[in-house]
């Protein structure tokens, strides 16, 4: 459907930002779109140019004053998301793995259990975990993924409820499986 | 006329006459009728602070004990109007300090209010009585201190939603001690702490003490203390809802409550703890309305608290109520008239609650009484706005917001036009109407056929051509305001209509696609109305005539154009305008 854009191209539309319908054209549609699903990270390759941070749930003002709601209420339910997340610690944690040359970040409350979270970095790093046992740990894959909690120590994930993980999560890292084989047996 | 009543008795039936239709009715009927009715009206309503100036209305009315102005246009709230645009409440101060000595009321909304004006008002009107600033902004806490100083016969202070630059607490402290005049105070919107000790005093010596909005710096354990000394509170706003949680605040918030035996209205509730919800269902029972939209609390927690209310007449909540709470507050509150559902994450990509479209078929079902509605969700039906429109033909009001812009109806991918449609062919009684989703030039085929009560009308990202637009000038027989974004409607309705914006208030247009010339035009066809262009990309002289204006702001005056305008915005036709006047 025409949006009724009735003038000629040398209006130069775009220099003087004028909005006649969605901002942009169906291109920045599409750009758009594509935007909104890359929120969905776990399922997808990861894209080794898509920062995860600039990928994170993007604020949808890209319209101004839409949806329409006011300042002081924005303001309000912001400072409270911020509270609530703020009183995890464990949102957005370094990943690293022995050999790689530079760190990861990600989220791991985008997560909903450990399973998702594996993949994901199966994919990120290109490398294999394999499955947990709660006796074997990650024995016989190539990588076994730990984490360094609250108090400081290096732990094996998978061993706490997934829940408690993400609260006392303070980075990852992905080790080679025979360092890891002294976390394993307990 | 020898026959007529004497003067005297006349003013005394206009006196009954409290509505401005009626008194505005009244004084056209002779010069002398007009004459007495100038004198004995006392209370004035300026829909928009610029279609009059402080000049004529004092000349007109030279005894006025209440005034109520409104100033920016409604967009205004969503950042459309740029800072410095206008509605400065000082040039009406000064003028009314001058003739207004008795002025006991001023009641303002969206207007800019500076300490200077604040102060001139404490000084100038010995028994001034209500201060109500809604949505206003200009001032800091200064101000409210000349205020509280000052006014020794203040009833009311109400800073509903303002933007104060807030310098300190300290503003409640200079309520004198011989102070007890208080009967609303609506501080919510303000961050500092104030001395919680002033407040208990203030609170005390206060008997006549009706409305208590506290702010969110008053912790929940502090409640108690003041409840105790307010128990004929009517309305009462808590502060920022969460402690630990102890048994003994718990005890004591229960114990205060249950001694207000007149509590009807609730608000406040930031950061709530849910935990602290029950200390209040001692009170539901009597509860009327209830403000939890900053309440961050899940949908069984809500529907607990819902559950006690069954006399609730208006909720105000978050999307956090979900399709299964509303369906509990169909079935609980029968009497409720309003409802409210605010988004709790507006620019989330994905919805983050399960609230749909079906919530609120389920209330338009459930709820006979149901006449005003402004709802939040991500999704809707035809056959949804279809249900509702048939539930409901009662609505006065509704104003529904589908987040994604130009969202088609999600079952079928159609305009939302039939749904709407439906709405404004079934609620006869229809006075304000927002829209949004996908929409063509037909859904104002209906509007402007059928809405014939609509007063107010807002549109964002709808239509194909300029025919929407003309549809509703051409229609629409009560249209007062109109405001519109982002739609491709231009020159060719706009002229053709032009007669229609005197019948109106105001027309706001931006982002659609009306031409500096169209404006220019209008400006010169119709002296009466202000035309003026907003534009902060510099003068529109400097681009060609063809290029559409970014804002374009039209409302009827008597005063001309006016001459406080900052550097972005053109009126049109001034100097002819000028030379009529």
């Amino acid at each position: 459907m025409e949006k009724g854009v009735a003038y000629d191209n040398d209006m130069n539309l775009k220099a003087t930002e004028l909005r006649l319908g969605l901002p942009g054209t169906d291109e920045s549609q599409k750009e758009y779109s594509s935007f909104v699903k890359s929120n969905k990270r776990s399922s997808e390759e990861m894209d080794s140019s898509c920062n995860e941070e600039e990928c994170a749930p993007a604020p949808k003002a890209l319209v101004v004053g839409w949806p329409p709601v006011r300042s002081y209420r924005k303001n309000v339910l912001q400072q409270q998301q911020k509270k609530s997340d703020s009183d995890v610690s464990g949102m957005y944690v370094k990943v690293s793995m022995d050999g790689a040359p530079y760190l990861r970040k990600i989220d791991i409350k985008v997560y909903k259990n450990y399973p998702d979270l594996l993949i994901a970095l199966e994919n990120m790093f290109k490398c294999s975990m394999g499955v947990y046992s709660e006796r074997e740990g990650y024995n016989g894959s190539e990588y076994a993924p730990t984490y360094e909690d609250k108090d400081g120590d290096w732990m094996l994930v998978g061993d706490v409820p997934w829940d408690m993980f993400v609260t006392s999560c303070k980075r990852l890292r992905i080790m080679k499986g025979s360092e890891a084989k002294g976390l394993g047996c307990q | 006329m020898a026959y007529s009543f004497p003067e005297e008795v006349l003013e005394y039936v206009f006196a009954f006459l409290s509505s401005d239709k009626d008194r505005n009715a009244v004084s056209l009927v002779c010069k002398s009728w007009y004459e007495i009715e100038r004198w004995c009206r006392r209370r004035i309503f300026i829909g928009n602070c610029y279609a009059v100036s402080p000049q004529i209305v004092i000349r007109r009315f030279p005894e006025v004990s209440a005034v109520k102005i409104k100033g920016k246009p409604h967009f205004a709230d969503f950042n459309l109007v740029p800072e410095g645009w206008g509605a400065y409440l000082y040039p009406w101060i000064s003028a009314m300090a001058r003739s207004y000595p008795w002025l006991e009321e001023i009641k303002l909304k969206r207007m800019v209010v500076t300490d200077e004006s604040l102060e001139l008002i404490s000084k100038s009107f010995k028994n001034f009585k209500v201060l109500v600033l809604s949505s206003c902004e200009g001032f800091t806490t200064d101000g409210l201190a000349s205020i509280a100083a000052n006014c020794r016969n203040l009833r009311e202070l109400d800073l509903k939603e303002s933007e104060v630059e807030d310098l300190s607490g300290h503003w409640l402290s200079h309520f004198p001690d011989n102070f007890t005049s208080l009967v609303s105070l609506n501080m919510s919107c303000l961050g500092s702490e104030v001395s919680f000790s002033a407040l208990e005093r203030l609170v005390s010596r206060c008997p006549n003490l009706k409305t208590l909005r506290l702010n969110r710096a008053v912790p929940v354990e502090k409640l108690p203390s003041l409840l105790r000394r307010a128990p004929q509170l009517v309305e009462f706003g808590t502060g920022a809802y969460s402690a630990e949680i102890r048994t003994d605040i718990f005890s004591n918030l229960v114990e205060a409550f249950s001694g207000c035996k007149h509590l009807k209205s609730l608000s406040g509730f930031w950061d709530v703890v849910p935990a602290y919800l029950p200390a209040m269902y001692n009170v539901c029972s009597r509860i009327t309305s209830l403000n939890l939209s900053y309440a961050t609390v899940q949908s069984p927690d809500l529907v607990e608290l819902i559950s006690q209310c069954p006399n609730l007449k208006c909720l105000w909540v978050l999307d956090y109520i979900e399709d299964a709470g509303l369906k509990a507050l169909s079935s609980y509150c029968k009497d409720l008239q309003e409802l409210r559902v605010f988004p709790s994450d507006p620019y989330g990509a994905e919805p983050n609650v399960s609230l749909t479209e079906q919530g609120l078929v389920t209330v338009s079902a459930g709820c006979p009484k149901l006449q005003s509605v402004l709802y939040f969700c991500r999704q809707m039906s035809n056959a949804a706005l279809i249900a509702i429109a048939r539930n409901r033909p009662n609505l006065i009001r509704f104003r529904l917001c589908i987040i994604e812009p130009q969202a088609p109806d999600y079952l079928t991918l159609e305009p939302l036009d039939t749904g709407f449609g439906a709405i404004v062919e079934h609620c006869k009684q229809l006075r304000r109407l927002s829209l949004s989703g996908l929409l063509t030039d037909r859904v104002f085929e209906y509007i402007g056929t059928h809405a014939e009560k609509l007063e107010m009308l807002s549109i964002a990202f709808a239509g194909d051509s300029d025919l929407g637009l003309h549809y509703v000038l051409s229609g629409c027989e009560s249209l007062r305001k109109l405001e519109i974004r982002d739609c491709p409607f231009g020159d060719k309705a706009l002229l053709a209509n032009a007669a229609k914006l005197e019948t109106m208030r105001s027309l706001w247009m931006s982002s659609c696609s009306v031409s500096y010339g169209a404006c220019k035009l209008l400006g010169q066809k119709m002296p009466r109305l202000n035309v003026e262009v907003i534009d902060e990309r510099g003068p529109p002289d400097s681009r060609p005539e063809t290029c559409p204006v970014e804002k374009l702001y039209v409302y009827r005056t008597v005063a001309g154009p006016r001459v406080d305008k900052p550097d972005f915005v053109w009126t049109m036709d001034e100097d002819a305008a000028l030379r009529l006047s």
